[in-house]
């Protein structure tokens, strides 16, 4: 499978690249970016294109490396084991899989989407080295060994907020999916509204990145928020005229809230819009 | 060659090693990449970069070590003409022309353009007149001339040379800043947690234990481990500190995020008798210091953050404080503060190097029995392993 980008992704050159590394040599492709930079929706991209299913593994701040490979419900088994349920001599019963388990044995070859690493502990990554180099565990509870019998393609993504090890590091490739430029952001905006307005987009668009760029924001908005803005200005037919005023600093952006997810930067631009009417 | 290529990473600080070596080996065999310069430098950054910080630096390696192929490569092209066509379509509009013109009016802008390109017969680096990158002559780019013409940039798609040169991730260079989550991170270490409150988290040692004694279920609950660390916050607020007021609020909202049991004062210069909580306030409604003293026992940490420079006389004598008469010098109170808070620390934003030539510093510090650290990570991680121990006097 050569990944090239589908009907609803658009990927850059050095993306494609970076994933058919991964697929070819069945390696974690670690994908870093901006919030809202697809990060996520790229697993889901990849499992499209190689007709794959996805396994999606959301990392919580509470995750433990091993309950991604079983659990042990010792509880239930002990309750079983009072009402005198036959099921109880049987340790199997209580294991709970995983979603590198469900991964390892699916029977078409799946990706394996582990999402948000960093939002683990810190000894997360560490935890799950052995697991993702030999793509085998043991349960040491039944005495199994479960190995995929085809190493899953593994994208993992992470927003930066801790440093994972090298070690981990060591056996990934690594993208960093850089925030797009205005012909990149153009081809996203045409593959999600075709047939939009050419002059709507185009002032969007502009507005768009003169809201990035005003110094001072405390959350820059990224292609999520784009796409969830013109969305908006679609459904609110709204005429173009709205979108008539060129400087963002003269007057907020319509829908501002798609745009603008922190009340001190909606604050910014009341004030730079106050200044400019008075001035 | 690679070899080469792989010691020249490593000598500019990136961690790579054999097992990328052979990955990048194994995916050329593989066949992953068609056989272009522009592929193999995606390829090569995929498998030697593993953090967006580097790959400026990677850029910059690849750019020297592949320099020789990457021409052999490229054809012969008339590129005068593309950088042209490229300033003419996207560089410059109505304002920039406008704002270029203590050159002279735009037609002779862009005929000494014209006329330096025609001189000029490859690319260039430096100087003062040719055009390429890193002069000063108006033309080219990141020179000094401000009004300079830009020339460069995207719109030559077929030559790869420009991926590498455009050095896009410049500006995430050693982006390891003194962010929210990195302070966090430092502040991991000053956690011992305790269990106490509500018990409403499974002990499943004490329900097996209790099951096996009772020989029915015997459901055992417990609370849930949380940070028992309580801090005090003395920030020091205004005059000096202004410069530094984005690291106090960055460090303030991590320890917020961090401590449950966190409170936080303001004061300026130099504790005295009263400190404040709000500053549109701060006259008005001032705490007593020694109602601080009395309220939080010695269980709490003391955490100062401040850059300690004042005239030494608002320490060390009475009424020397800047902005009223204080009957105590702020000697006297710093000792009884560091006194019922043996677990003390004083944070500074100002470089450690330039403490020994303020003298106001020099005397903070040997109030705080040597416990100032500079508010870097390595700093905070400092002072948070001294909060966990008692200073001994």
């Amino acid at each position: 499978m050569r990944f090239e980008g589908t009907q609803d992704y658009v990927a850059t050159d050095d993306l494609k690249v970076a994933v058919n590394a991964a697929v070819t040599l069945r390696r974690p492709l670690l994908v870093k970016g901006e919030p809202g930079t697809g990060k996520t929706v790229l697993a889901q991209q990849i499992a499209r294109a190689a007709g794959a299913p996805l396994i999606e593994w959301h990392v919580k701040s509470t995750t433990k490396a091993h309950q991604g490979l079983y659990e042990y419900d010792a509880v239930a088994r002990l309750r079983d084991g009072q009402l005198g349920d036959p099921r109880v001599h049987d340790i199997a019963n209580y294991i709970r899989r995983g979603k590198l388990w469900k991964a390892f044995t699916s029977p078409a070859l799946p990706v394996l989407l582990i999402d948000e690493i960093d939002k683990a502990d810190i000894e997360f990554p560490n935890d799950l080295l052995q697991e993702l180099d030999r793509m085998s565990f043991d349960v040491y509870e039944t005495g199994e060994t479960v190995a995929a019998r085809e190493r899953p393609i593994v994208v993992i993504t992470s927003n930066n907020e801790k440093e994972l090890p090298d070690a981990f590091l060591r056996r990934c490739f690594f993208h960093y999916i850089s925030f797009p430029d205005r012909e990149t952001m153009q081809a996203i905006v045409d593959v999600h509204f075709p047939g939009i307005d050419k002059r709507l987009v185009a002032r969007a668009l502009e507005m768009f990145f003169q809201v990035r760029e005003t110094p001072g924001l405390k959350k820059k908005p990224s292609t999520s928020e784009l796409i969830d803005w013109l969305k908006l200005l679609m459904h609110e037919e709204m005429p173009l005229s709205v979108l008539a005023e060129k400087d963002v600093r003269k007057s907020i952006p319509p829908l501002h809230g798609a745009l603008l997810k922190n009340e001190a930067d909606v604050q910014l631009f009341e004030r730079l819009a106050f200044l400019s009417r008075r001035g | 060659m690679f070899l080469s290529f792989i010691e020249e990473l490593r000598g500019a600080g990136l961690k790579v090693g054999p097992k990328e070596h052979l990955a990048l080996l194994e995916a050329l065999d593989a066949g992953v990449i068609e056989p272009r310069v522009e592929e193999f430098y995606y390829l090569a950054r995929a498998t030697f970069v593993k953090d967006e910080g580097q790959i400026d630096r990677f850029d910059r390696v690849f750019g020297r070590v592949f320099k020789g192929v990457v021409e052999a490569q490229e054809e012969a092209a008339d590129i005068p003409e593309d950088w042209l066509r490229a300033v003419m379509e996207r560089m410059l509009n109505e304002e920039e022309r406008a704002a270029i013109k203590s050159l002279g009016s735009w037609d002779e802008i862009m005929e000494t353009l014209r006329k330096r390109l025609e001189e000029q017969k490859e690319r260039h680096q430096g100087g003062n007149k040719w055009i390429g990158t890193g002069g000063t002559s108006p033309f080219g780019h990141g020179g000094y001339n401000p009004e300079g013409v830009r020339i460069g940039g995207p719109g030559r798609h077929n030559r790869a040379i420009k991926v590498w040169e455009k050095r896009e991730f410049r500006n995430l260079d050693n982006s390891v800043e003194l962010g929210t989550r990195n302070i966090k991170l430092a502040l991991r270490r000053l956690r011992r947690f305790a269990r106490e409150g509500a018990a409403d988290e499974l002990d499943l040692d004490a329900t097996i234990a209790g099951t096996a004694r009772r020989g029915f279920l015997d459901v055992a609950m417990r609370p849930e481990r949380r940070n028992a660390i309580k801090l005090l916050l003395f920030l020091d607020i205004g005059g000096s500190m202004d410069p530094h007021i984005h690291l106090c609020e960055e460090l303030f909202s991590a320890l917020t995020a961090e401590f449950k049991h966190l409170e936080f004062f303001y004061f300026h210069n130099c504790v005295y008798e009263g400190l404040w909580k709000d500053n549109l306030r701060r006259h008005g409604e001032r705490i007593p210091t020694r109602d601080v003293l009395h309220r939080f026992g010695s269980d709490y940490k003391a955490l100062f953050v401040g850059d300690a420079r004042m005239s030494p006389y608002e320490i060390t004598i009475p009424g020397g404080s800047v902005e009223h008469d204080n009957p105590e010098p702020g000697a006297a109170w710093m000792q009884r503060l560091t006194a019922t808070y043996p677990c003390a620390a004083w944070l500074n934003p100002v470089p450690p190097m330039e403490w020994e030539y303020s003298m106001s510093t020099t005397l903070i510090g040997e109030l705080m029995g040597g416990r100032m650290y500079p508010l870097t990570l390595d700093g905070i991680d400092a002072a948070a392993r001294a909060l966990l121990r008692p200073n001994a006097r």
